[in-house]
Protein backbone atom coordinates (compact mmCIF):
# COMPACT_ATOMS: atom_id res chain seq x y z
CA UNK A 1 0.00 0.00 0.00
CA UNK A 2 2.86 2.38 0.90
CA UNK A 3 4.60 1.52 -2.39
CA UNK A 4 1.40 2.29 -4.29
CA UNK A 5 0.96 5.68 -2.63
CA UNK A 6 4.65 6.39 -3.09
CA UNK A 7 4.45 5.72 -6.81
CA UNK A 8 1.05 7.33 -7.42
CA UNK A 9 2.25 10.79 -8.58
CA UNK A 10 4.78 9.27 -10.99
CA UNK A 11 2.23 6.73 -12.28
CA UNK A 12 -0.29 9.52 -12.91
CA UNK A 13 2.35 11.57 -14.72
CA UNK A 14 3.35 8.53 -16.79
CA UNK A 15 -0.30 7.87 -17.65
CA UNK A 16 -0.98 11.41 -18.82
CA UNK A 17 2.27 11.81 -20.74
CA UNK A 18 1.89 8.35 -22.29
CA UNK A 19 -1.48 9.51 -23.59
CA UNK A 20 0.02 12.66 -25.10
CA UNK A 21 2.15 10.62 -27.51
CA UNK A 22 -0.80 9.73 -29.75
CA UNK A 23 -4.29 10.18 -28.35
CA UNK A 24 -4.55 13.49 -26.47
CA UNK A 25 -3.47 16.32 -26.84
CA UNK A 26 -0.26 15.58 -28.79
CA UNK A 27 1.27 18.81 -27.52
CA UNK A 28 4.58 16.95 -27.19
CA UNK A 29 4.66 17.28 -23.42
CA UNK A 30 5.57 13.61 -23.80
CA UNK A 31 8.91 14.47 -25.44
CA UNK A 32 11.74 13.27 -23.20
CA UNK A 33 13.17 16.74 -22.57
CA UNK A 34 9.83 17.73 -20.98
CA UNK A 35 8.62 14.40 -19.55
CA UNK A 36 11.87 13.38 -17.80
CA UNK A 37 12.35 16.91 -16.43
CA UNK A 38 8.78 16.89 -15.08
CA UNK A 39 9.41 13.50 -13.43
CA UNK A 40 12.62 14.86 -11.89
CA UNK A 41 10.68 17.87 -10.59
CA UNK A 42 8.09 15.50 -9.04
CA UNK A 43 10.94 13.78 -7.16
CA UNK A 44 12.36 17.17 -6.18
CA UNK A 45 15.41 17.00 -8.45
CA UNK A 46 14.50 18.70 -11.75
CA UNK A 47 18.15 19.22 -12.87
CA UNK A 48 18.73 15.44 -12.82
CA UNK A 49 15.48 14.93 -14.73
CA UNK A 50 16.70 17.41 -17.34
CA UNK A 51 19.99 15.49 -17.78
CA UNK A 52 18.03 12.27 -18.42
CA UNK A 53 15.62 14.22 -20.65
CA UNK A 54 18.41 15.62 -22.82
CA UNK A 55 19.97 12.16 -23.24
CA UNK A 56 16.65 10.55 -24.21
CA UNK A 57 15.79 13.50 -26.47
CA UNK A 58 19.01 12.95 -28.43
CA UNK A 59 18.01 9.30 -28.89
CA UNK A 60 14.38 10.16 -29.69
CA UNK A 61 15.39 12.40 -32.61
CA UNK A 62 15.77 9.25 -34.65
CA UNK A 63 12.27 7.85 -34.07
CA UNK A 64 9.64 10.33 -35.17
CA UNK A 65 5.95 9.40 -34.72
CA UNK A 66 5.02 8.82 -38.37
CA UNK A 67 1.42 7.50 -38.68
CA UNK A 68 1.14 3.74 -38.44
CA UNK A 69 4.89 3.13 -37.97
CA UNK A 70 5.97 1.35 -34.81
CA UNK A 71 8.11 3.39 -32.49
CA UNK A 72 9.13 3.39 -28.83
CA UNK A 73 6.75 5.26 -26.56
CA UNK A 74 8.92 7.96 -25.01
CA UNK A 75 6.35 9.64 -22.73
CA UNK A 76 5.95 7.03 -19.98
CA UNK A 77 9.53 5.79 -20.52
CA UNK A 78 10.97 9.27 -19.96
CA UNK A 79 8.95 9.61 -16.77
CA UNK A 80 10.43 6.32 -15.53
CA UNK A 81 13.99 7.27 -16.55
CA UNK A 82 13.72 10.77 -15.12
CA UNK A 83 12.22 9.58 -11.83
CA UNK A 84 14.84 6.85 -11.35
CA UNK A 85 17.80 9.10 -12.12
CA UNK A 86 16.43 11.93 -10.00
CA UNK A 87 16.01 9.49 -7.09
CA UNK A 88 19.73 8.62 -7.16
CA UNK A 89 20.83 11.68 -5.19
CA UNK A 90 24.47 12.69 -5.56
CA UNK A 91 24.72 11.08 -9.02
CA UNK A 92 26.64 7.95 -8.01
CA UNK A 93 28.58 6.02 -10.69
CA UNK A 94 26.27 3.83 -12.73
CA UNK A 95 23.08 5.77 -11.90
CA UNK A 96 22.86 7.36 -15.33
CA UNK A 97 23.54 4.12 -17.20
CA UNK A 98 21.12 2.05 -15.08
CA UNK A 99 18.34 4.65 -15.31
CA UNK A 100 18.83 5.05 -19.05
CA UNK A 101 18.72 1.29 -19.55
CA UNK A 102 15.47 1.16 -17.55
CA UNK A 103 14.00 3.99 -19.66
CA UNK A 104 14.90 2.27 -22.94
CA UNK A 105 13.46 -1.07 -21.81
CA UNK A 106 10.29 0.75 -20.74
CA UNK A 107 10.10 2.55 -24.10
CA UNK A 108 10.31 -0.80 -25.88
CA UNK A 109 7.57 -2.43 -23.77
CA UNK A 110 5.42 0.69 -23.93
CA UNK A 111 5.73 0.82 -27.74
CA UNK A 112 4.52 -2.79 -27.82
CA UNK A 113 1.59 -1.88 -25.54
CA UNK A 114 0.56 0.85 -28.00
CA UNK A 115 0.32 -1.73 -30.77
CA UNK A 116 -1.88 -3.90 -28.52
CA UNK A 117 -4.08 -0.90 -27.77
CA UNK A 118 -4.50 -0.12 -31.47
CA UNK A 119 -5.60 -3.71 -32.08
CA UNK A 120 -7.99 -3.50 -29.17
CA UNK A 121 -9.48 -0.29 -30.64
CA UNK A 122 -9.89 -2.08 -33.98
CA UNK A 123 -11.76 -4.96 -32.30
CA UNK A 124 -14.00 -2.47 -30.50
CA UNK A 125 -14.66 -0.61 -33.77
CA UNK A 126 -15.51 -3.91 -35.51
CA UNK A 127 -18.00 -4.80 -32.79
CA UNK A 128 -19.67 -1.39 -33.19
CA UNK A 129 -19.55 -1.41 -37.01
CA UNK A 130 -23.29 -1.59 -37.70
CA UNK A 131 -24.00 1.26 -35.27
CA UNK A 132 -21.12 3.35 -36.63
CA UNK A 133 -22.35 2.83 -40.19
CA UNK A 134 -25.84 3.87 -39.11
CA UNK A 135 -24.41 7.13 -37.73
CA UNK A 136 -25.00 6.52 -34.03
CA UNK A 137 -23.48 9.44 -32.12
CA UNK A 138 -23.25 7.25 -29.00
CA UNK A 139 -21.15 4.69 -30.89
CA UNK A 140 -18.82 7.35 -32.36
CA UNK A 141 -18.32 9.14 -29.03
CA UNK A 142 -18.17 5.88 -27.08
CA UNK A 143 -15.41 4.47 -29.30
CA UNK A 144 -13.42 7.68 -28.95
CA UNK A 145 -13.78 7.68 -25.16
CA UNK A 146 -12.91 3.99 -24.97
CA UNK A 147 -9.65 4.60 -26.86
CA UNK A 148 -8.73 7.62 -24.76
CA UNK A 149 -9.46 5.86 -21.45
CA UNK A 150 -7.65 2.69 -22.49
CA UNK A 151 -4.58 4.72 -23.46
CA UNK A 152 -4.60 6.48 -20.09
CA UNK A 153 -4.71 3.11 -18.30
CA UNK A 154 -2.05 1.72 -20.64
CA UNK A 155 0.37 4.50 -19.69
CA UNK A 156 -0.43 4.06 -16.00
CA UNK A 157 0.13 0.30 -16.05
CA UNK A 158 3.39 0.57 -18.01
CA UNK A 159 4.73 3.24 -15.64
CA UNK A 160 3.62 1.36 -12.53
CA UNK A 161 5.12 -1.97 -13.58
CA UNK A 162 8.35 -0.31 -14.77
CA UNK A 163 8.76 1.55 -11.47
CA UNK A 164 7.94 -1.59 -9.51
CA UNK A 165 10.69 -3.50 -11.36
CA UNK A 166 13.37 -0.84 -11.75
CA UNK A 167 13.02 1.10 -8.50
CA UNK A 168 14.72 -1.67 -6.49
CA UNK A 169 16.88 -2.88 -9.42
CA UNK A 170 18.57 0.46 -10.14
CA UNK A 171 20.11 0.88 -6.63
CA UNK A 172 21.24 -2.76 -6.80
CA UNK A 173 23.09 -2.07 -10.08
CA UNK A 174 24.57 1.15 -8.66
CA UNK A 175 25.86 -0.62 -5.55
CA UNK A 176 27.64 -3.25 -7.69
CA UNK A 177 28.97 -0.72 -10.25
CA UNK A 178 32.74 -0.80 -10.82
CA UNK A 179 33.48 1.56 -13.73
CA UNK A 180 34.51 5.13 -12.92
CA UNK A 181 31.60 7.66 -12.94
CA UNK A 182 33.25 9.95 -15.50
CA UNK A 183 34.03 7.10 -17.88
CA UNK A 184 30.51 5.71 -17.50
CA UNK A 185 28.99 9.06 -18.39
CA UNK A 186 31.40 9.48 -21.34
CA UNK A 187 30.27 6.12 -22.79
CA UNK A 188 26.60 7.16 -22.55
CA UNK A 189 27.19 10.57 -24.11
CA UNK A 190 29.28 9.15 -26.97
CA UNK A 191 26.55 6.62 -27.81
CA UNK A 192 23.64 9.07 -27.75
CA UNK A 193 25.54 11.81 -29.59
CA UNK A 194 26.48 9.34 -32.35
CA UNK A 195 22.86 8.17 -32.65
CA UNK A 196 21.66 11.81 -32.74
CA UNK A 197 24.20 12.78 -35.42
CA UNK A 198 23.16 9.78 -37.53
CA UNK A 199 19.49 10.62 -37.01
CA UNK A 200 19.96 14.23 -38.05
CA UNK A 201 21.67 13.08 -41.20
CA UNK A 202 18.87 10.65 -42.00
CA UNK A 203 16.21 13.33 -41.51
CA UNK A 204 17.84 16.22 -43.34
CA UNK A 205 20.15 14.68 -45.95
CA UNK A 206 17.64 15.43 -48.73
CA UNK A 207 17.46 19.14 -47.82
CA UNK A 208 19.63 21.19 -50.22
CA UNK A 209 22.90 22.40 -48.64
CA UNK A 210 22.08 20.51 -45.41
CA UNK A 211 25.57 19.01 -45.26
CA UNK A 212 27.41 22.32 -45.40
CA UNK A 213 24.94 23.97 -43.02
CA UNK A 214 25.22 21.11 -40.51
CA UNK A 215 29.03 21.15 -40.64
CA UNK A 216 29.01 24.96 -40.20
CA UNK A 217 26.87 24.60 -37.09
CA UNK A 218 29.13 21.84 -35.85
CA UNK A 219 32.24 23.99 -36.23
CA UNK A 220 30.60 26.85 -34.31
CA UNK A 221 29.36 24.42 -31.63
CA UNK A 222 32.77 22.74 -31.26
CA UNK A 223 34.44 26.17 -31.10
CA UNK A 224 32.08 27.25 -28.31
CA UNK A 225 32.74 24.04 -26.38
CA UNK A 226 36.51 24.42 -26.60
CA UNK A 227 36.68 28.16 -25.91
CA UNK A 228 33.99 28.66 -23.24
CA UNK B 1 -38.66 28.71 -46.99
CA UNK B 2 -36.51 31.65 -48.10
CA UNK B 3 -35.68 32.47 -44.47
CA UNK B 4 -34.52 28.86 -43.87
CA UNK B 5 -32.40 28.92 -47.01
CA UNK B 6 -30.84 32.23 -45.94
CA UNK B 7 -30.07 30.83 -42.49
CA UNK B 8 -28.34 27.80 -44.04
CA UNK B 9 -26.33 30.00 -46.39
CA UNK B 10 -25.15 32.07 -43.43
CA UNK B 11 -24.19 28.94 -41.45
CA UNK B 12 -22.31 27.62 -44.46
CA UNK B 13 -20.40 30.89 -44.84
CA UNK B 14 -18.98 30.71 -41.32
CA UNK B 15 -19.54 28.36 -38.43
CA UNK B 16 -21.14 29.71 -35.24
CA UNK B 17 -18.34 30.45 -32.74
CA UNK B 18 -19.47 27.86 -30.17
CA UNK B 19 -19.49 25.07 -32.76
CA UNK B 20 -16.11 26.13 -34.16
CA UNK B 21 -14.59 26.03 -30.64
CA UNK B 22 -16.12 22.60 -29.93
CA UNK B 23 -14.72 21.23 -33.19
CA UNK B 24 -11.31 22.80 -32.53
CA UNK B 25 -11.09 21.29 -29.04
CA UNK B 26 -12.18 17.87 -30.33
CA UNK B 27 -9.35 17.99 -32.88
CA UNK B 28 -6.87 17.51 -30.03
CA UNK B 29 -8.41 14.06 -29.49
CA UNK B 30 -8.80 13.18 -33.17
CA UNK B 31 -6.52 10.15 -32.71
CA UNK B 32 -8.34 8.99 -29.57
CA UNK B 33 -9.47 5.71 -31.12
CA UNK B 34 -6.63 5.29 -33.66
CA UNK B 35 -6.58 1.73 -34.93
CA UNK B 36 -5.19 -0.34 -37.80
CA UNK B 37 -8.59 -0.73 -39.50
CA UNK B 38 -10.14 2.75 -39.76
CA UNK B 39 -7.06 4.80 -38.64
CA UNK B 40 -8.47 8.23 -37.64
CA UNK B 41 -11.85 7.74 -39.38
CA UNK B 42 -13.86 7.65 -36.17
CA UNK B 43 -11.94 10.68 -34.91
CA UNK B 44 -12.94 12.66 -38.01
CA UNK B 45 -16.63 11.87 -37.40
CA UNK B 46 -16.19 12.77 -33.70
CA UNK B 47 -14.71 16.18 -34.62
CA UNK B 48 -17.31 16.95 -37.30
CA UNK B 49 -20.28 15.99 -35.16
CA UNK B 50 -20.99 19.48 -33.70
CA UNK B 51 -21.27 20.94 -37.24
CA UNK B 52 -23.50 18.09 -38.42
CA UNK B 53 -26.10 19.12 -35.82
CA UNK B 54 -26.81 22.07 -38.12
CA UNK B 55 -28.11 19.75 -40.86
CA UNK B 56 -31.88 19.75 -41.42
CA UNK B 57 -33.49 17.55 -38.76
CA UNK B 58 -30.71 18.16 -36.22
CA UNK B 59 -29.32 15.40 -33.98
CA UNK B 60 -30.86 12.08 -34.92
CA UNK B 61 -32.22 13.40 -38.19
CA UNK B 62 -31.73 11.29 -41.32
CA UNK B 63 -29.16 13.63 -42.89
CA UNK B 64 -27.24 13.86 -39.60
CA UNK B 65 -27.07 10.07 -39.16
CA UNK B 66 -26.14 9.43 -42.79
CA UNK B 67 -23.35 12.01 -42.67
CA UNK B 68 -21.98 10.76 -39.34
CA UNK B 69 -21.97 7.17 -40.61
CA UNK B 70 -20.20 8.25 -43.79
CA UNK B 71 -17.37 9.94 -41.93
CA UNK B 72 -16.77 7.28 -39.25
CA UNK B 73 -15.14 5.05 -41.90
CA UNK B 74 -11.47 4.69 -42.85
CA UNK B 75 -9.55 7.94 -43.12
CA UNK B 76 -5.88 8.80 -42.91
CA UNK B 77 -4.27 12.19 -42.39
CA UNK B 78 -1.62 13.82 -40.25
CA UNK B 79 -3.38 14.63 -36.93
CA UNK B 80 -2.53 18.35 -37.09
CA UNK B 81 -3.88 18.56 -40.65
CA UNK B 82 -7.02 16.57 -39.87
CA UNK B 83 -8.72 19.92 -39.24
CA UNK B 84 -8.48 20.69 -42.95
CA UNK B 85 -10.48 17.53 -43.69
CA UNK B 86 -12.92 18.13 -40.83
CA UNK B 87 -13.61 21.69 -41.99
CA UNK B 88 -13.87 20.86 -45.69
CA UNK B 89 -16.08 17.81 -45.17
CA UNK B 90 -18.35 19.67 -42.74
CA UNK B 91 -18.74 22.46 -45.29
CA UNK B 92 -19.56 19.94 -48.03
CA UNK B 93 -22.22 18.30 -45.84
CA UNK B 94 -23.78 21.64 -44.88
CA UNK B 95 -23.75 22.75 -48.52
CA UNK B 96 -25.71 19.62 -49.42
CA UNK B 97 -23.06 18.18 -51.77
CA UNK B 98 -24.16 14.74 -53.08
CA UNK B 99 -22.83 11.84 -50.93
CA UNK B 100 -21.05 10.16 -53.88
CA UNK B 101 -19.03 13.34 -54.51
CA UNK B 102 -18.23 13.69 -50.81
CA UNK B 103 -16.96 10.07 -50.77
CA UNK B 104 -14.67 10.74 -53.76
CA UNK B 105 -13.41 13.98 -52.22
CA UNK B 106 -12.78 12.22 -48.91
CA UNK B 107 -10.75 9.49 -50.60
CA UNK B 108 -8.64 12.03 -52.50
CA UNK B 109 -8.00 14.23 -49.47
CA UNK B 110 -6.33 11.77 -47.08
CA UNK B 111 -3.01 11.16 -48.87
CA UNK B 112 -1.91 14.79 -49.33
CA UNK B 113 -2.88 15.70 -45.75
CA UNK B 114 -0.71 12.85 -44.48
CA UNK B 115 2.38 13.59 -46.55
CA UNK B 116 2.31 17.39 -46.08
CA UNK B 117 1.93 16.98 -42.32
CA UNK B 118 4.64 14.34 -42.02
CA UNK B 119 7.16 16.48 -43.89
CA UNK B 120 6.30 19.78 -42.22
CA UNK B 121 5.64 18.68 -38.65
CA UNK B 122 7.30 15.33 -37.85
CA UNK B 123 10.34 15.69 -40.09
CA UNK B 124 10.94 19.45 -39.74
CA UNK B 125 9.15 21.41 -37.02
CA UNK B 126 9.44 18.85 -34.22
CA UNK B 127 13.19 18.18 -34.73
CA UNK B 128 13.87 21.94 -35.01
CA UNK B 129 12.11 22.74 -31.72
CA UNK B 130 13.75 19.77 -30.05
CA UNK B 131 17.20 20.88 -31.24
CA UNK B 132 16.58 24.48 -30.12
CA UNK B 133 15.72 23.16 -26.64
CA UNK B 134 18.85 20.97 -26.67
CA UNK B 135 20.94 24.02 -27.64
CA UNK B 136 19.45 25.96 -24.73
CA UNK B 137 20.34 23.01 -22.49
CA UNK B 138 23.87 23.06 -23.91
CA UNK B 139 24.18 26.77 -23.13
CA UNK B 140 23.37 25.97 -19.50
CA UNK B 141 19.70 26.99 -19.32
CA UNK B 142 17.83 25.76 -16.20
CA UNK B 143 15.13 23.02 -16.42
CA UNK B 144 12.13 25.36 -16.49
CA UNK B 145 13.58 27.49 -19.28
CA UNK B 146 14.57 24.50 -21.45
CA UNK B 147 11.12 22.93 -21.20
CA UNK B 148 9.40 26.30 -21.72
CA UNK B 149 11.46 27.00 -24.86
CA UNK B 150 10.47 23.64 -26.32
CA UNK B 151 6.79 23.71 -25.36
CA UNK B 152 6.13 27.32 -26.34
CA UNK B 153 7.97 27.21 -29.68
CA UNK B 154 6.51 23.84 -30.68
CA UNK B 155 2.96 24.55 -29.63
CA UNK B 156 2.79 27.97 -31.27
CA UNK B 157 3.06 26.08 -34.54
CA UNK B 158 0.90 23.19 -33.34
CA UNK B 159 -2.08 25.21 -32.05
CA UNK B 160 -1.96 27.58 -35.02
CA UNK B 161 -1.82 24.74 -37.55
CA UNK B 162 -4.90 23.02 -36.11
CA UNK B 163 -6.84 26.31 -36.08
CA UNK B 164 -5.69 27.26 -39.60
CA UNK B 165 -6.65 23.83 -40.91
CA UNK B 166 -10.18 23.97 -39.54
CA UNK B 167 -10.64 27.54 -40.73
CA UNK B 168 -9.28 27.05 -44.24
CA UNK B 169 -11.02 23.70 -44.64
CA UNK B 170 -14.41 25.16 -43.83
CA UNK B 171 -13.82 28.29 -45.90
CA UNK B 172 -12.68 26.46 -49.04
CA UNK B 173 -14.82 23.31 -48.82
CA UNK B 174 -14.29 21.12 -51.88
CA UNK B 175 -11.70 23.61 -53.20
CA UNK B 176 -9.41 23.07 -50.23
CA UNK B 177 -6.66 21.56 -52.41
CA UNK B 178 -5.76 25.18 -53.37
CA UNK B 179 -4.88 25.87 -49.74
CA UNK B 180 -2.44 22.96 -49.67
CA UNK B 181 -0.45 24.77 -52.34
CA UNK B 182 0.26 27.52 -49.78
CA UNK B 183 3.96 28.56 -49.98
CA UNK B 184 4.40 27.87 -46.24
CA UNK B 185 3.41 24.24 -46.82
CA UNK B 186 5.43 23.84 -50.02
CA UNK B 187 8.65 25.63 -49.02
CA UNK B 188 8.30 25.28 -45.24
CA UNK B 189 9.88 21.83 -44.82
CA UNK B 190 12.95 22.90 -46.79
CA UNK B 191 13.46 26.17 -44.90
CA UNK B 192 12.78 24.61 -41.51
CA UNK B 193 15.01 21.65 -42.45
CA UNK B 194 17.92 23.94 -43.30
CA UNK B 195 17.51 25.82 -40.02
CA UNK B 196 17.30 22.51 -38.13
CA UNK B 197 20.51 21.23 -39.76
CA UNK B 198 22.33 24.37 -38.54
CA UNK B 199 20.88 24.14 -35.02
CA UNK B 200 21.70 20.41 -34.94
CA UNK B 201 25.36 21.21 -35.62
CA UNK B 202 25.32 23.57 -32.63
CA UNK B 203 23.16 21.48 -30.32
CA UNK B 204 24.99 18.15 -30.43
CA UNK B 205 28.43 19.39 -29.25
CA UNK B 206 26.97 21.86 -26.74
CA UNK B 207 24.53 19.35 -25.22
CA UNK B 208 27.22 16.63 -25.16
CA UNK B 209 29.60 18.99 -23.40
CA UNK B 210 27.07 19.81 -20.67
CA UNK B 211 26.15 16.15 -20.26
CA UNK B 212 29.81 15.22 -19.73
CA UNK B 213 29.99 17.98 -17.14
CA UNK B 214 33.36 19.66 -17.74
CA UNK B 215 36.71 18.68 -19.20
CA UNK B 216 37.31 20.30 -22.58
CA UNK B 217 39.62 17.60 -23.92
CA UNK B 218 37.19 14.83 -22.95
CA UNK B 219 34.31 16.78 -24.48
CA UNK B 220 36.25 17.38 -27.71
CA UNK B 221 37.25 13.70 -27.86
CA UNK B 222 33.67 12.56 -27.38
CA UNK B 223 32.40 14.96 -30.04
CA UNK B 224 34.91 13.53 -32.53
CA UNK B 225 33.96 9.94 -31.59
CA UNK B 226 30.27 10.81 -31.83
CA UNK B 227 30.61 12.40 -35.26
CA UNK B 228 32.58 9.41 -36.53
CA UNK B 229 29.93 7.10 -35.04
CA UNK B 230 27.19 9.25 -36.55
CA UNK B 231 28.70 8.97 -40.03
CA UNK B 232 29.04 5.19 -39.64
CA UNK B 233 25.51 4.93 -38.29
CA UNK B 234 23.98 7.00 -41.09
CA UNK B 235 25.88 5.01 -43.73
CA UNK B 236 25.47 1.49 -42.39
CA UNK B 237 22.79 1.78 -39.72
CA UNK B 238 19.76 1.43 -41.99
CA UNK B 239 18.99 -2.04 -40.70
CA UNK B 240 18.96 -1.26 -37.00
CA UNK B 241 17.41 1.61 -35.10
CA UNK B 242 19.83 3.67 -33.01
CA UNK B 243 17.89 3.34 -29.78
CA UNK B 244 17.88 -0.47 -30.08
CA UNK B 245 21.64 -0.45 -30.70
CA UNK B 246 22.08 1.85 -27.68
CA UNK B 247 19.96 -0.51 -25.59
CA UNK B 248 22.12 -3.48 -26.55
CA UNK B 249 25.41 -1.63 -25.87
CA UNK B 250 24.17 -0.29 -22.53
CA UNK B 251 22.98 -3.75 -21.45
CA UNK B 252 26.44 -5.16 -22.23
CA UNK B 253 28.06 -2.23 -20.42
CA UNK B 254 25.95 -2.82 -17.30
CA UNK B 255 26.77 -6.52 -17.43
CA UNK B 256 30.48 -5.78 -17.78
CA UNK B 257 30.57 -3.21 -14.99
CA UNK B 258 28.56 -5.25 -12.50
CA UNK B 259 30.18 -8.67 -12.89
CA UNK B 260 33.84 -7.77 -13.42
Amino acid sequence: MIILLDLLPIVMLGAFLGMDVVTFPQAMISRPIVAATAAGAFIGNAPAGLIMGAILELLALEMLPFGASRYPEWGSASVVGGALYASAWGDPAGALVASLLAALLTAMVSGWSMVRLRRSNARRAASLKSRLDAGSVDAVTGLQLFGLTADLFRGAIVTFVAMLVFKPLTPAIISAWTVDARDSRAVVVAIVAAVAAGAIWKIFHSVPKARIVFVSGLVIGAFLVVTR
Amino acid sequence: MTATANARTSVAASLPRGIWIRMYLRLFAVQGSWNYESLIGNGIAFCMEPALRLLPGGIGGQKYSEALGRHARYFNAHPYFAGVAVGALARAELDGVPPALIERFRTALGGPLGSVGDRLVWASWLPLCSLIALSAFGFGAPPLLVTAIFLVSYNLGHFWLRAWGLQVGFKKGLRVADALGNPVLRKGPQIVGTAAALVAGLAIPLASSRLIGGGRSLAAGIIVVAMFGGVLFSRFGGRIEGWRLSLAILALFVFFSVIR
